[in-house]
């Protein structure tokens, strides 16, 4: 089963990885994260495919996808 | 005491730098430095390790140099003033990642293209900055192809003991002239090189060459260190050569081929019964302050002897904190003073002839 | 199992780049090229100036800061101090195209044996949106507030067809970031690059596409939008030199 792993604090809330997923299972939260952004999450995990676009798209590697 | 041979300042200087263990040199033609490229270009081949390249301007030759010297190699450029102007730039990024390497400044007329004749109007550029930002040069300043052999070594020993630039501020005279020579080996000694950009082999953190502090803090505070290592300098680094100093009423200042000048004049004067002499800065920064602050308090007038419209005369000046007069004997833009010239303001210091 | 986690050549510190800013995706595939590569540890990077400017900070690997524009000068010097030295610039369009185009060409000239990383998004970042070598025919920036005007400055520089001509040049390829089809693809080529210098083939040369979200006025979406509608077709990607791929 495939999994995917944001460090939230990282996140600059961009949105690309949003846009990446295949899925549609990544959104950005309604909460801010310590450094002032809406951070990206996966609330569907079982959905995931480990596909990992959402990792190459993110400037940032706030992501790590496990399978 | 090796064997002298007849050789031309350029080439003896080029020579020395690969006796140094110089192996990489970047440059780009230019006249009267020319001569030490085409020497770089023929022997470096040569020599083992040996690395010649002609860059495609100035900037990009010190730019090599500065490549190099973050590596932790011994690492030379050569260029005449227009082409200095050039690699200031390069220099002051030298200094500000606290880089050693040898720049050598074989001198002709200024400002502009100004002229192919010998000339020390870049003093100030060499002594005062030679690029933007808080920072020192070494300036070594030698008066005969020995000297230009010499100030090599002597050179980058300095620049490696204190991680920073060095120039040897020579002028087509210098450069062009051909004198008997001994081409001995001269010191060059190892200092720790931890800095260097060697690859981290995963066994250490990475080692960074860089100029560039955001915060003001971060950059004032390694300016203020910058400046007790330059402090550090000034007290234990200056050279010079007194001449005839003892009884001295008049004491001229001269480096590099005017000093020559300044020579034959002094024993002219003296001939005459003029108690003259000469201190002969060897490092122009560090200038030799204290030498000359002590001899105004002997010598009734001072006389800068200098082929630009009064440069050096200011740290003179300076050195002395304006304790006795300073006259100017210069000629510029490619003209030499000559023996008259000197004898002719030593009467002036004078008084008239004795 | 992990199939996708930061590179070890990246180190821990947080990118300053702007939200959405591609350049650390390009970082990021710098630094998967020189771990699978297995080179970190000989490697020397030059970072050049512009919004690349901190990139000393980010690489796990000896770095060393170059003035604008010098970085190729740089690395030569790098490189010819030591063979054995995997040596690479990291330059952005105003840096390499326009105040460095001498040091470009001229290292490509020379066939210098090293890798450059050339992030060409348009404009100049760091000094908040200028016009730069390779802002587009009619682009709005900062000093074409009206839009380039080809009539009174010119037109953009092609940086991998120009180069395409210098003999001494064995590998350019443009590639972009804009989509997960193209970064694989980026990946693939700055690999390339890397491996050429590896086995001593000269000079490499990667152009990639990049946005500035920020300086375009775009979010981070659209930016990569409008690199799609705008920039590929002025800048078509692909191989523009490959010396070796043709002596097969």
């Amino acid at each position: 089963m495939a999994k995917v792993t944001f460090d939230k604090d990282l996140c600059k809330g961009c949105g690309l990885c949003v846009k990446a997923c295949p899925k549609k299972i990544v959104k950005l939260s309604d909460e801010l994260n310590k450094r002032g952004y809406h951070p990206a999450q996966v609330t569907e995990q079982d959905k995931c495919i480990g596909c990992a676009f959402c990792a190459t798209m993110c400037p940032d590697c706030v992501i790590t996808v496990e399978k | 005491m090796s064997e002298k041979v007849l050789m031309k300042g350029n080439e003896a200087l080029a020579e020395a730098a690969i006796m140094a263990g110089c192996k990489h040199y970047f440059g780009y033609p230019i006249t009267p430095q020319t001569e030490v490229a085409a020497y770089m270009a023929k022997k470096m081949p040569k020599t083992e390790g040996g690395v010649f390249l002609q860059a495609e301007s100035e900037i990009a030759a010190i730019n090599m140099v500065i490549g190099v010297a973050s590596t932790g190699k011994r690492v030379m450029t050569s260029s005449s003033s227009p082409g200095i102007s050039l690699k200031s730039e390069g220099i002051s990024y030298l200094a500000g990642c606290d880089l050693p390497a040898l720049i050598i400044n074989v001198q002709r007329g200024g400002p502009g293209l100004g002229g192919i004749q010998p000339s020390q109007s870049d003093y100030f550029q060499a002594t005062k900055g030679g690029g933007h930002g808080d920072f020192h040069l070494l300036v070594l300043a030698p008066n005969s192809v020995q000297e230009m052999v010499d100030m090599v070594f002597k050179g980058f020993d300095l620049a490696e003991k204190y991680r920073m630039p060095a120039m040897i501020l020579s002028d087509g005279t210098m450069g062009q002239m051909m004198e008997p020579v001994s081409l001995e080996k001269g010191v060059v000694n190892e200092y720790d090189k931890s800095w260097a950009l060697t690859g981290t082999k995963g066994e250490r953190k990475p080692n960074i060459v860089n100029s560039l502090y955001i915060a003001p803090e971060e950059l004032e505070k390694l300016n203020f260190e910058r400046y007790e290592r330059y402090k550090k300098i000034e007290a234990e680094e200056a050279l010079y050569e007194e001449y005839l100093m003892d009884d001295a009423e008049i004491c001229i200042v001269a480096y590099g081929v005017a000093s020559r000048v300044a020579k034959n004049a002094i024993d002219q004067a003296r001939a005459e019964g003029i108690k003259v002499g000469m201190i002969r800065p060897i490092t122009l920064w560090p200038f030799p302050k204290k030498v000359l602050s002590e001899a105004a308090d002997k010598v009734n007038k001072f006389i800068s002897v200098e082929l630009s419209m009064g440069q050096m005369i200011e740290d003179i000046e300076l050195a002395i904190r304006c304790k006795k007069e300073v006259l100017l004997c210069n000629r510029t833009g490619g003209m030499i003073t000559t023996t008259e010239d000197v004898l002719n303001k030593i009467y002036e210091a004078n008084g008239g002839k004795n | 199992m992990v199939v996708f986690e930061k590179p070890n050549a990246l180190t821990e510190n947080t990118l300053h780049y702007c939200p959405g800013c591609t350049h650390g995706i390009i970082h990021r595939l710098v630094a998967e090229a020189l771990d699978e590569l297995g080179v970190t540890g000989r490697t020397i990077g030059v970072a050049s100036v512009g919004c690349s400017v901190f990139t000393y900070n980010y690489f796990n690997c000896d770095m060393v800061q170059a003035a604008h524009g010098r970085a190729p000068a740089v690395a030569t010097g790098v490189k010819r101090s030591d063979a054995n030295n995997i040596v690479f610039t990291y330059q952005g369009d105003g840096d390499l195209a326009a105040i460095g185009t001498a040091e470009t060409v001229h290292s490509a000239a020379r066939g210098e044996n090293i890798t450059v990383i050339f992030v060409n998004n348009a404009i100049y970042g760091m000094t908040g949106g200028q016009m730069a070598p390779t802002t587009l025919p009619g682009q709005k920036t900062q000093t074409s507030p009206y839009g380039r005007d080809v009539q009174t400055v010119g037109y953009p520089v092609k940086v991998c067809e120009m180069l395409s001509q210098v003999d001494g040049a064995t590998y350019l390829e443009r590639v972009a970031v804009n989509n997960v089809a193209n970064v694989k693809k980026a990946k693939a080529a700055i690999k390339k690059a890397f491996q050429n210098q590896i086995e001593g083939k000269g000079f490499s040369l990667v152009e990639v596409l990049s946005t500035c979200p920020t300086n375009w006025g775009l979010a981070p979406e659209k930016a990569l939008e409008w690199l799609e509608e705008n920039m590929l077709p002025y800048y078509p990607l692909g191989v523009y030199k490959d010396k070796y791929a043709e002596e097969k």
